[in-house]
């Protein structure tokens, strides 16, 4: 799957520390499955007073507004298959968990990294009623549009980007450096043999 | 030579080639396997038609899952798992390393157990290698100065297959802690009291490296306890230089190299510092007097308090969005604002998971409950080993009927109550002492309530029947 823009209604969460427990609770990681997730997303939320996930006016938006320190926690990938499930397909947030951010990329997710203060704009905006609640996240110029006309710039890894745009197969990618990997191991055999095999 | 940190130390030995991006791929030494994250990165590799590529360094073993029940009934025959999802769950990571020729420590085998302990006590774990695990605990490994951080399943594939990672490097940050603890003061509550410093967010793009006195006399189980929970600061990973206390740790180890191939390897691990002159992206300096027993008091780690102390009150916070998280997060613990933390009452004990089941945590505890007896207020207390050989250790030394005798469960081993994915949940309502990581809502089973704390607090906690000061059981120092 290739991304460039994305527009439309976006859920404005805004709570900061938003954990994986909490975008997906674990009696969901019995799954050997990619698939189905997202009717667990954000159960412990919704459990607990959120209601933007049941926002009849939010339904099927492809872009979630949310505060610091998003996907902290644990290393479930299954947060992200959750995320993807529900179709959502931007995550706007000042920051993320370094884990979370590598598995929604995996996943076609863009984790978008903006500044602090805009997160408070940008949820004013996802809050308010039709075409005044309209983004647009543009990954090629890396800008949020809002209806006021505003554009805000956003962060993302440059790889990440471009295997975005490009739908890249990184496995496939890798194994073209399948020489480069040998060497290192035939390097490592002779200096650090301790480390070359374990078991 | 530009000084660099013991991080950019081991990031450049492991670059096996960088791109103008600033990505680099990077090799990785060891790999560690459970059921919960493998299944999917198995079945991609089926597809794709592709071997694992180092069998011989990775290893697998189930942990989250795994009921910490008997497993074998009085015949010796397999008690089968209950749950029917689990049972899957695991029977897929059985036939997948049968299939894919991964070693595998089965549930039953004496050396299972979490892979963040086995790992360490068996010696897969080396000063200066990277290893990955799909799961965000294995920063712990970074007390033995390897370069240990969690993955997903998507990159647990593609270490499989191609044994690299590609990522961007991270920043460095220095956390020195000076001085000498004072007395009833655990690792656990140093890291504790680090997150509550910095933060659940502080961490996020870098690495920690752990420096000062009061780390260099840490034992290798209380570097893992701090360096298992640098993820909850938000880090990639947490490193200690390796040292002579490491080097006595990882002697004879079963995986660890011997002989010749040893005196080569410390020589090489002695290199394994930060150099004088090294610049670190932040750095942070705690006084180690300025901590105390601990135990949280909401729902991210960073919400701790001093055994002491009193949940905060909600005009303690000026900003709004703040205000309201701490209210959220006190209400979903039932805490009043401003209550004091000896005046919670406990209903279970949980003495256990990656962060706190080794042996010196076992002992910990149970040199606070020897002679004494659970608070009739405990509705459950169980004490799950970290691996199989921390629980025959524990058993040799008694240990086991210690915590009998004072009303625990001696359970077998795995990460149980650390996060409900098994039998092992605390009902909703229901208030948890836990050595474990995560105080997060719903964490260990939906509704429950968790107060994150060290072994002996934990223990204390089930004493008293509420949270309590473990200064007041043992003793005055010697």
């Amino acid at each position: 799957m290739t991304m460039a823009v994305v527009a439309g209604r976006a859920y404005p969460l805004g709570l900061s520390n938003v954990d994986t427990d909490q975008i997906i609770g674990s009696d969901w990681l019995k799954t050997i499955s990619k698939v189905g997730l997202g009717e667990g997303a954000f159960a412990a939320l919704r459990d607990n007073g959120v209601t933007v996930f049941d926002d009849e006016r939010y339904k099927g938006s492809e872009i979630l507004v949310a505060g610091a320190n998003f996907g902290c926690g644990s290393s479930r990938e299954h947060a992200a298959w959750a995320i993807v499930d529900t179709g959502i397909r931007v995550v706007i947030a000042p920051s993320f968990s370094d884990i979370f951010s590598s598995n929604a990329f995996k996943n076609g997710i863009l984790t978008a990294v903006v500044d602090e203060a805009a997160i408070s704009p940008l949820m004013a905006v996802a809050s308010a009623d039709g075409e005044d609640g309209l983004l647009k996240v543009d990954l090629i110029d890396q800008i949020i549009e809002t209806p006021d006309g505003q554009r805000r710039p956003f962060n993302i890894d440059p790889f990440r980007r471009e295997c975005l745009i490009e739908g890249l197969d990184e496995i496939a990618l890798t194994r073209t450096e399948d020489p480069a990997i040998s060497a290192h191991e035939a390097r490592v055999s002779l200096v650090e043999p301790w480390l070359a095999g374990a078991v | 030579m530009t000084p660099r940190t013991l991080y950019e130390k081991i990031w450049d030995a492991h670059v096996v080639s960088s791109r103008d991006d600033g990505s680099s791929l990077i090799y990785i030494d060891r790999h560690l396997v459970h059921e919960v994250s493998s299944a999917q990165a198995f079945e991609g590799l089926r597809k794709a038609g592709l071997p694992v590529r180092r069998t011989d360094l990775t290893l697998a073993m189930p942990d989250h899952n795994v009921p910490t029940t008997p497993r074998v009934d009085a015949a010796g025959n397999l008690i089968p798992i209950v749950d029917p999802a689990s049972a899957i769950q695991l029977a897929a990571l059985e036939s997948n390393v049968a299939e894919f020729g991964v070693p595998f420590f089965t549930a039953t085998s004496p050396e299972q157990g979490i892979v963040h302990v086995v790992g360490p006590e068996q010696g897969f774990t080396l000063p200066g290698c990277t290893l990955v695990c799909g799961d965000s605990h294995t920063a712990a490994h970074g007390a033995l100065g390897a370069l240990a951080f969690g993955i997903g399943t998507t990159e647990v594939e593609h270490v499989l297959a191609t044994q690299t990672l590609r990522m961007a490097r991270s920043r460095s940050m220095e956390i020195r802690v000076e001085g000498k603890l004072g007395h009833g003061v655990s690792s656990k509550d140093v890291i504790l009291a680090v997150i509550g410093r910095i933060g659940v967010g502080g961490g996020i793009g870098h690495v920690i490296e752990y420096r000062g006195s009061v780390f260099d006399a840490m034992s290798i189980e209380e570097r893992l306890t701090v360096a298992n929970m640098s993820i909850e600061a938000g880090a990639r990973a947490g490193l200690f230089a390796p040292d002579e206390t490491t080097f006595a740790y990882l002697k004879g180890r079963p995986m660890a190299p011997r002989g010749e191939q040893w005196e080569h390897a410390v020589a090489r691990w002695r290199e394994l510092r930060s150099d004088e002159g090294a610049v670190f992206d932040k750095s942070i300096t705690i006084d180690a007097c300025e901590i105390a027993p601990s135990v949280t008091w909401g729902t991210n780690p960073e919400q701790v308090v001093s055994i002491d102390g009193a949940a905060p009150r909600l005009e303690d916070f000026a900003d709004e969005g703040r205000r309201a998280a701490v209210a959220r997060a006190l209400d979903y613990m039932g805490i009043a604002p401003g209550q004091a933390m000896i005046d919670v009452e406990v209903d279970h004990v949980f003495i256990g998971s990656c962060t706190n089941s080794r042996i010196e945590d076992l002992r910990a505890a149970a040199r606070v409950l020897e002679g004494r007896h659970l608070s009739p207020r405990i509705q459950s207390a169980i004490v799950v080993p970290g691996s199989g050989l921390v629980k025959r250790m524990a058993e040799a030394e008694g240990l086991d009927r210690i915590f009998t005798d004072a009303g625990f469960e001696w359970r077998e081993p795995g990460c149980s109550a650390c996060l409900g994915m098994n039998p092992d949940v605390i009902p909703p309502l229901g208030r948890c002492a836990s050595t474990s990581n995560r105080n997060f809502v719903g964490r260990q089973g939906p509704d429950a309530r968790t107060h994150l704390m060290s072994p002996a607090m934990a223990a204390a906690a089930g004493l008293a029947g509420h949270l309590a000061d473990v200064r007041a059981y043992i003793g005055e120092p010697a």
